[in-house]
């Protein structure tokens, strides 16, 4: 069996499951926002169910339209908290000790190895990199999840990624993750796992593996996942006190694919609209310039992002006429940035810095475009309309692309800069 | 059970951004989504659409984030199936969790174009296209997924055992 597979039979009570099979599996962790729990609760109360399955197992992260944007978001949150405090639920974030939800989640110690987690969220999947299945779901399921602490799956077959050598400096791991992408496109692994490991992992950080497994949803895939090791390990230390299981893949486990990935030959890579396969690297990139850059998300708005951006940044300017939003992606990490002196770094070079949000990368606030507008992004969509104008276009890229693009004034690569 | 309307066709990778822009999301009343749904690529859609319409993709329709404001905004719409060539997964699950009847079918994809006249019978998985006079065969579900249908969601059926 794969690893997925593993932690899957573990949770349905089975010694074995094939890919395909029909299950019914126990729940670690059950996730939902500010968007997606309205829905939840008003299927929960519909039902008619009265308690949920665990006040400890049930997380809600209000993050999405906070600060409340406008007086609709402002009612859904009301309605969340309010189910929050009714039903007791432990790890309820609101404005003040909020963080984006999938970078909130590993920081507080919430996902170990072995769980198995849904949340109504699509960048749920984020979770892999711990050594997690982790998935995303629908309001429906939510709901499900917080009443009986179960729900279904169907068992996912999987593509392996054996990952070798180590990164260039200047590559980052999103660079990896839409390399990978674009090599097997937006569905490559639509309903699979993508199953990280190899000998190149030692030299990935947590931050990276959480970067890369939050992206596999743009590959389609149900799940990504990373082999734990050492990295995990120490990454896990002081935050969690659970103990936990770790599964390896069987030797014999049946891949549908195999790809070796070496690290080594990643360039800094951006992902052109409307779509995260369309990725490519700069020999291919004509000059495009820019209107804003947003460097944050569950994807990329951690300490390491925000270390990455401001190596680039120090001492320099934005571009005049470029907004560049800096977004910590939790207080914990707003805090580090700010004793790090990072925070002075991106406002003497002119960015915006922002409490943390989901705010622009889905559209939400905090920096929508106009018509005709372009945004280099260090999120993870780049749809049509995704932040803003229907006719607003988004680039995605890595932190060190998006702070030299905001300097240059167009997509640039940090050597045009440094 | 049969579902039987006037199709509304689409492309490649319909993402859920498409389905039900973000900025819309600040409300849970799907019949107050139902009137924006498909508006950044069909920005008439709610305005033609009749209750009992089906709507036909290509592949991985629906890709892109959990917001299961997608599937039941086009619920609400008045669309009684959608037919692709493949659905993104959260989709398929959110879909059949609300009751939503999807199938997937490469040649109804292929070949039925916007307008066409589309019967569907999901007991049998046969799509058949009045329109042209064709008939094409799509996946039919599992028991399991049936049920949950047949039970108007999922939590239906988790209530009626």
């Amino acid at each position: 069996m794969t690893m997925t597979q593993k932690i899957l039979a573990a949770h349905a009570g089975l010694s074995e499951v094939k890919a395909g099979q029909l299950i019914m599996a126990d729940l670690d962790l059950v996730l939902g926002n500010d968007v997606t729990t309205p829905v939840a609760i008003n299927e929960f109360n519909k039902a008619g169910f009265n308690d949920v399955f665990s006040k400890d197992k049930i997380t809600m992260v209000m993050d999405h339209f906070t600060p409340n944007k406008d007086i609709k978001a402002a009612q859904q949150c009301k309605q969340c908290r309010e189910f929050a405090c009714q039903y007791g639920i432990t790890h309820y974030y609101d404005v003040g000790d909020v963080g984006i939800e999938h970078a909130l989640l590993p920081e507080k110690g919430l996902v170990v190895p072995g769980d198995a987690v849904i949340g109504a969220d699509s960048h749920t999947c984020t979770y892999g990199a711990l050594g997690a299945f982790s998935t995303g779901v629908g309001s429906t399921d939510m709901c499900a999840g917080m009443a009986a602490g179960k729900t279904w799956f169907k068992v996912p077959s999987a593509i392996k990624f054996n990952i070798v050598g180590k990164l260039p400096e200047y590559s980052a791991a999103k660079d990896v993750i839409l390399h990978i992408i674009g090599m097997i496109g937006v569905d490559g692994a639509l309903y699979r796992s993508m199953e990280f490991s190899g000998e190149g992992l030692k030299n990935l950080t947590m931050e990276d593996r959480l970067c890369m497994a939050n992206m596999a949803i743009e590959a389609g895939a149900k799940n990504g996942i990373f082999a734990v090791d050492e990295v995990t390990k120490e990454y896990l230390k002081g935050r969690t006190d659970r103990e936990y299981k770790v599964f390896e893949a069987d030797k014999d486990a049946e891949y549908d694919e195999e790809y070796t990935i070496d690290l080594s030959t990643i360039k800094p890579t951006v992902a052109f609209p409307h779509l995260p396969e369309n990725a490519r690297t700069f020999d291919d990139i004509p000059e495009i310039k820019i209107d804003q850059v947003v460097i944050g998300s569950c994807t990329n708005g951690r300490i390491e992002d925000l270390r990455a951006a401001a190596k680039i940044l120090d001492g320099k300017k934005v571009a005049d006429h470029v907004r560049c939003i800096v977004i910590p992606a939790t207080q914990h990490i707003y805090l580090t940035a700010m004793k790090e002196g990072l925070l002075e770094i991106f406002m003497n070079a002119g960015c915006a810095v922002s409490t943390p949000t989901c705010g622009p990368c889905l559209g939400g606030h905090m920096g929508i475009l106009a018509a005709g507008e372009k945004a280099v992004a260090t999120t993870n969509r780049n749809f049509v309309g995704r932040m803003g104008h229907v006719e607003s276009e988004v680039y995605l890229a890595s932190p060190y692309v998006a702070a030299a693009s905001a300097v240059a004034g167009r997509i640039a690569q940090p050597s045009e800069v440094m | 059970m049969k579902a039987c309307g006037k199709v509304h066709k689409y492309g490649d990778n319909v993402d859920t951004d498409v389905i039900i822009p973000a900025r819309y999301l600040n409300t849970a009343d799907m019949q107050e989504l139902a009137k924006h749904c498909m508006e950044d690529i069909d920005i008439d859609f709610a305005k033609n659409v009749k209750k009992g319409d089906i709507m036909v993709a290509k592949a991985n329709f629906g890709c892109g984030s959990s917001r299961e404001h997608a599937p039941a905004s086009i619920k609400a719409s008045g669309i009684d199936c959608v037919i692709a060539k493949s659905f993104a997964r959260i989709f398929y699950r959110n879909a059949i969790n609300i009751g939503l009847p999807i199938i997937e079918c490469e040649e109804a994809s292929e070949k039925i174009e916007n307008g066409d006249e589309v019967e569907i019978d999901f007991d049998t998985g046969v799509i058949t296209n009045k329109t042209k006079g064709e008939t094409y065969q799509g996946q039919s579900f599992p028991d399991f997924l049936i049920n949950i249908i047949n039970s108007n969601g999922l939590l239906n059926s988790l209530k009626n055992g």
